[in-house]
């Protein structure tokens, strides 16, 4: 069980900066980017041929430029070329397959055996079964602390202001094009590194890795701000989405011991992502049943007959 | 100052739907004058404002401001020197950033700020906080409540504020009171008076009430069609009534103003 729970920390870390990517273009900018499952795959592939090739740490830093490439690219689209938002996503998500196959040189899959990841060269230096987590969490922290510390500055405030009100934007001689693009390029730079993590991590990258990240990403987002409520500041928030990361996976954890065969994964991410959307209104049902219900007992006990039809 | 030169624009050209919003229009608006206009719905008041704050280029004309020209100058170029407000006070401000993020987005106007990891220093608080105070709100003590919680009228105040902070060579009130209940519109009037006369800021305002357009400012400007069609000042002005101005409107335009919701705002004048 130890194992189970593990591993579900570990990979919740990992996909966490993905969640943390939607949070930027999606909760921040307020842009549905739909290039999340092929800049996944880009960062896997960058970085697995980097780390086949010898250099593990360097492929960290590879998959990230990739993915603020990728992002850009998507950006370019939108704010330069007037393409709509969503469709300038699937237009990246549709070249980036072509990209990343050539990537792994025309092949739809790649192993990293016999060489030196990121996690083997951690574990030669602190030893230990938990060396992977701690190595997970020490980046988590960093990018978490980085990215906090990033929305209190100028630009982070800019970027906050793009997505909450674009006129209030350009009344302050901010240009919405330039706090989009920059956006978009750290977004995807960080669903790269997590590409690439996940690729070291499981020493394989695979050309369909990426299908359907977007909505388990988009699950944890939600989890995670669910977690933070509506009151919270970005820093409460961001650490929101990565712990909502985690409880996903926890959840993913949990439906393995249930032996839930591992085809249902997708059908219970997308059951998890409508029912956190639609849980504020149920919530909001039960109240108007619970207030019809007293003004009915209120008129019951007034002698008056029940006029209401619901 | 502000000078704009013949410039014209048609919305939808070439269609069923072509507009000639702005029509050969000139103005000239001298260093801390501050000019009120009026003109029924589809005059081209607000086409005027979007065109000096650069939301659209115009099709022929120039825009020059304190010399330099401005005309195909970006948006968010141009609102490092002109303040814009709207009607809608929702528009100005980012309702689910704090009053000090929002100030502190507002402040990157200023010349000398431009490093992109600067953060919200000490000085800048203080400073956010006196500039605060002046609203006489209480809002210098929320600094960290979202903007959304705040009242419409404290938005506005604060969009007046931000807008205002870095002092620029012109003001843009596109009926920045008109959504707001007769106190509040009070308040944020008198704010917007005495923020113009005190730092002496060139400001062009559009309203509809008849009795604000000549109280307020020195100089009454009337749109139709996308023209100037009457430009009263100094003892002219002094004179002048609301009637007097309907009537003038009439004679220059050649029909009467016939718009429901100025008849209205001329009606509660008359009671006043």
């Amino acid at each position: 069980m130890l194992t189970v729970l593990q591993t579900a920390l570990e990979v919740g870390l990992i996909y966490g900066l993905v969640a943390l990517a939607l949070f930027i273009s999606f909760s921040i900018l307020n842009i549905a980017d739909l290039s999340t499952d092929g800049c996944f795959t880009l960062g896997c592939a960058v970085g697995a041929m980097l780390t086949i090739a010898g250099h593990p740490i360097l492929a960290l830093f590879a998959a990230m430029a990739a993915g603020m490439l990728s992002g850009y690219v998507t950006a370019f689209l939108q704010t330069r070329l007037g393409v709509e938002s969503i469709l300038a996503g699937i237009i990246s998500n549709t070249g980036l397959y072509t990209i990343n196959l050539a990537v792994m040189g025309f092949s739809s899959n790649v192993s990293i055996t016999g060489v030196d990841t990121v996690f083997s060269l951690f574990k030669g230096l602190v030893g230990g079964q938990w060396s992977r987590l701690i190595l997970l969490a020490l980046i988590a922290a960093v990018i978490v602390i980085v990215l906090i510390r990033f929305f209190g500055t100028s630009l982070g405030l800019s970027i906050r202001a793009t997505g909450d009100s674009l006129d209030m934007v350009s009344a302050s001689s901010i240009n919405p094009k330039a706090t989009i693009t920059i956006g978009l390029c750290l977004a995807n730079a960080l669903t790269a590194l997590s590409g690439c993590l996940i690729g070291e991590y499981n020493k394989f990258c695979d050309i369909n890795l990426g299908t359907g990240m977007v909505t388990i990403a988009l699950a944890s987002l939600i989890i995670g701000e669910v977690f933070a409520g509506h009151r919270g500041g970005v820093g409460k928030r961001v650490v929101c989405v990565v712990l909502g990361s985690i409880v996903y996976r926890f959840i993913i954890a949990l439906a393995l011991r249930l032996n839930i065969s591992a085809e249902y994964f997708k059908l219970v991410s997308a059951v998890i992502v409508a029912v956190a959307i639609a849980a504020p209104n149920m919530k909001g049902y039960v109240r108007l049943a619970k207030i019809k219900s007293n003004a009915r007992k209120l008129r019951a006990l007034s002698g008056k007959g029940d006029e209401t039809d619901a | 100052m502000l000078e704009v030169s013949h410039i014209s624009k048609t919305f939808n050209a070439g269609t069923v739907n072509e507009k000639r919003a702005l029509s050969d229009l000139s103005l000239r608006l001298a260093d801390g004058e501050f000019a009120t206009i009026v003109g029924s719905n589809g005059a081209g008041k607000s086409t005027l404002f979007n065109a000096i704050a650069g939301v659209f280029y115009v099709d022929t004309g120039t825009i020059t401001l304190d010399g330099r020209d401005i005309t195909f100058l970006p948006s968010h170029k141009r609102s490092r020197r002109i303040g814009h407000l709207f009607q809608d006070p929702l528009k100005g401000t980012a309702p689910h950033m704090t009053i000090e993020e929002n100030l502190a987005v507002a402040y990157l106007r200023s010349p000398e700020k431009h490093k992109p990891f600067r953060r919200v220093s000490r000085r800048d608080r203080d400073f956010f906080r006196d500039a605060l105070a002046q609203l006489d709100m209480g809002l210098e003590d929320r600094m960290n409540t979202p903007v959304g919680l705040l009242s419409g009228g404290q938005r506005q105040a604060l969009t007046l504020l931000m807008a205002t902070m870095v002092t620029p060579e012109l003001l843009l009130l596109d009926e920045h009171t008109a959504a707001l209940d007769p106190v509040t519109a009070d308040k944020v009037l008198a704010l917007t008076r005495s923020v113009v006369s005190e730092r002496s800021i060139s400001c062009l305002m559009i309203t509809h009430n008849m009795h604000q357009a000549l109280e307020l400012g020195t100089r009454t400007l009337m749109m139709d069609a996308g023209r100037i069609v009457l430009d009263v000042s100094g003892p002219e002005r002094a004179d002048m009534t609301v009637q007097g101005l309907l009537d003038a409107f009439a004679a220059k335009a050649g029909e009467a103003f016939d718009n429901d919701r100025v008849l209205l705002s001329t009606a509660e004048d008359r009671e006043n």
